[in-house]
């Protein structure tokens, strides 16, 4: 079984929420990674989103902008990126890990060899954003063969039967984006988001993730008091923007996801 | 030729389709539907060709350019004088088909990305015209080489919004175009300026720009009696070329050549020749040749003119390339120099840098050829905005 499978059903055995959240690969460093990762889950970490830096991160706002480019300053590149969950695998043999990025880097080591030694390296699920299902059916294909997710987004404006297309080719949870524009924007209409869930849900047979705005404790636990999960990506970039060392983020990123935990269990009852 | 694309989902051949976020994809259906609908409306196509004649001055002429012709001593050269339309280029035709499409869909509001400025200024143009809010992306490094079309946007009552993120040129332009666009999509038509990008961009700009082409059908047999033998375009990301290629397509007898930008050389690393030495992969919504590093990371590019630098390519032109039936090739910036000075010096026209790659292939492949060749030279443009970078490169203070 997946891991993301198997978290999912713990979580909801227990009637709890997952915090999922998004780091971006190699940034602020590759060191700073790959001490990340496992203060991540101390932190109460579910699953994590490991982003593949792109130079042309087309659907992100300026923090993940600048995150992809700094990675990139630094040498990285998705062998490194799947180094770094190999890493990760020695000492945590259970936290999902995701892939979060671009076509273009997958293609370029190609698609078949990316599956193999995503696979190898212990990465549970990937969501390539620019591959929405219509242009992504034989990829879907050899990601489920390998075992791994291919996740989907779907987004306030979609219409119903794309969800039934995220259902047929996709896996593990739905990333839902909570609002039109880019990663990190500012307005979030929770109840919006909250309105759309339930169906979302029954449409698709998998838990809803969102993400896309959320920055803090309250707005989390308001959405995970429906949805399955929240992703926080942005806001966890922005504070790790100033760090100086692999020790100080870690600290830095802990006392932020802490009391977002605490929240998320508090309000989420069974 | 038997040549239909692009099929249903907008794929010419293994290229093109609709590689974009989920957020984007509702908006890029709702344009596709609208454009169909619009296609088949006959008062939307007159109203098209009405503002073509009497708005952008069409039919543009052809002309011979007997004087340069006789000086490389070998085939004869025509132009298609593009650089005569309302604001200086092609792109107006572009831009007054998706701003009556804009209309249509009640968005009251564009937005465009530019790399030379053209296309900003066409689409300022376009949204003076039809009284809509304008927001031009355009990079930094762009802004500063382009510093007259800037205010020329400006004096149009568009907003002008400087790009300083990646390479700070037409890419990173186009990026924060869309990313506005997934953000106020509920008021805002993107206007796409070439026939890049997502499905159904690549075939609506190809289709509004195929003008130009079509426009060359009749004009060549009446000056010469015959279709010219040679059509030659320069490629950015690919719109005048499509626009006169296209028409031709199933003329098998005439030879279509795309000439990209060689920049300092293609052995130096710094061009943006994505056809000639570009691979596959996607980038900006659609699968095409790119100029990328080994990572697929996308490359910085590199040309004296700034319509050219751009890492890719219009889905369609990838196409025609793996066809056989048009064929790409590069002329560098000192090239495409000559050829301008040259142009201004023996028959009174200043070209645009852009348009100067296609001339100096022309001017390399003219003396090769019989007198009795004709060339049919798409001139996309008029070189006014460039006298900046021209005097610079000469060592003139301007």
């Amino acid at each position: 079984m997946n891991r993301i499978d198997r978290t999912f059903a713990r979580l909801r055995e227990q009637g709890r929420k997952a915090l999922i959240p998004f780091v971006t690969a190699g940034f602020p460093s590759v060191e700073t990674t790959q001490a990340l990762l496992p203060a991540l889950v101390r932190a109460g970490a579910d699953l994590i989103e490991l982003g593949i830096p792109f130079s042309d991160p087309m659907a992100d706002g300026p923090t993940i902008q600048r995150a992809s480019e700094r990675a990139l300053a630094q040498g990285m590149t998705l062998a490194r990126v799947l180094e770094l969950v190999r890493d990760f695998r020695r000492t945590d043999a259970d936290t999902p890990v995701v892939l979060m990025g671009y076509a273009n880097p997958i293609e370029a080591m190609g698609e078949a060899r990316f599956v193999q030694a995503a696979r190898e390296a212990g990465v549970d699920g990937v969501l390539t954003v620019d591959y929405p299902p219509q242009e992504a059916e034989p990829f879907a294909a050899r990601l489920r063969e390998a075992g791994l997710h291919p996740i989907f987004l779907l987004a306030p404006t979609s219409r119903p039967e794309r969800a039934d297309e995220v259902a047929r080719l996709g896996g593990g949870y739905v990333y839902y984006v909570s609002l039109t524009g880019v990663t990190g924007a500012g307005s979030l209409d929770v109840a919006s988001v909250l309105a759309r869930i339930p169906g979302l849900r029954e449409r698709t047979g998998l838990p809803i993730a969102v993400g896309f705005g959320i920055r803090d404790a309250q707005t989390a636990a308001e959405i995970g008091a429906v949805a399955d999960a929240v992703v926080i990506g942005s806001r966890l970039l922005e504070i790790l923007e100033g760090a100086s060392d692999a020790d100080e983020a870690c600290r830095r990123v802990e006392a932020f996801l802490r009391p977002i935990r605490r929240a998320l269990d508090e309000k989420v009852t069974r | 030729m038997d040549y239909h694309y692009p099929d249903a989902r907008g794929h010419f051949g293994p290229y093109g389709g609709v590689y974009v976020a989920e957020t984007l994809v509702p908006a890029l259906e709702a344009l596709a539907q609208a454009y169909e609908e619009a296609k088949r409306d006959a008062s939307f196509r007159a109203e098209f060709e009405d503002e073509l004649k009497h708005y952008v001055g069409r039919p543009s002429p052809i002309y011979h350019a007997k004087r340069w012709s006789e000086t490389l001593g070998g085939a004869q050269i025509y132009l298609k004088r593009e650089d005569l339309n309302h604001t200086g280029a092609h792109k107006i035709n572009n831009c007054i088909g998706q701003a009556l499409l804009a209309r249509r869909m009640g968005k009251p509001r564009v937005i465009a990305e530019t790399g030379a400025g053209q296309h900003g200024v066409a689409t300022a143009t376009v949204a003076a015209r039809y009284g809509m809010r304008c927001v031009v992306y355009m990079g930094e490094e762009d802004v500063r080489r382009q510093a007259a079309n800037v205010y020329r946007m400006k004096l149009l009552g568009a907003e002008v919004v400087p790009v300083s993120s990646g390479s700070r040129t037409l890419k990173d332009a186009l990026n924060e175009a869309m990313r506005d666009w997934v953000t106020n999509v509920h008021d805002t038509f993107y206007i796409l300026g070439t026939v890049a990008g997502p499905h159904p961009y690549p075939e609506m700009v190809r289709d509004f720009q195929s003008v130009i082409g079509k426009e060359c059908l009749w004009q060549m047999p009446e000056l010469i009696g015959r279709q010219p033998d040679y059509v030659i375009a320069c490629v950015g990301g690919g719109s005048n070329a499509i626009g006169i290629f296209y028409p031709y397509l199933e003329h098998e007898s005439v030879r279509l050549i795309g000439v990209e930008a060689a920049g300092e050389g293609i052995e130096t690393g710094r061009h943006a020749a994505t056809l000639v030495a570009g691979r596959p992969g996607v980038l900006h919504g659609n699968r095409t040749y790119l100029l990328q590093d080994e990572h697929g990371q996308i490359r910085e590019t590199h040309s004296i003119s700034a319509g050219l630098d751009y890492p890719g390519v219009g889905p369609e032109h990838a196409l025609l390339k793996d066809l056989g039936r048009a064929e790409y090739v590069a002329v560098t910036d000192d090239e495409a120099l000559a050829a301008f000075h040259s142009l201004c010096r023996y028959e009174g026209i200043i070209p645009a840098l852009e348009s100067s790659h296609a001339l100096a292939y022309a001017a390399k492949l003219a003396p090769s050829l019989p007198r009795e060749t004709v060339l049919l030279v798409n001139l996309s443009g008029r070189g006014d905005k460039d006298m900046h970078t021209v005097a610079e490169r000469s060592g003139i203070r301007w």
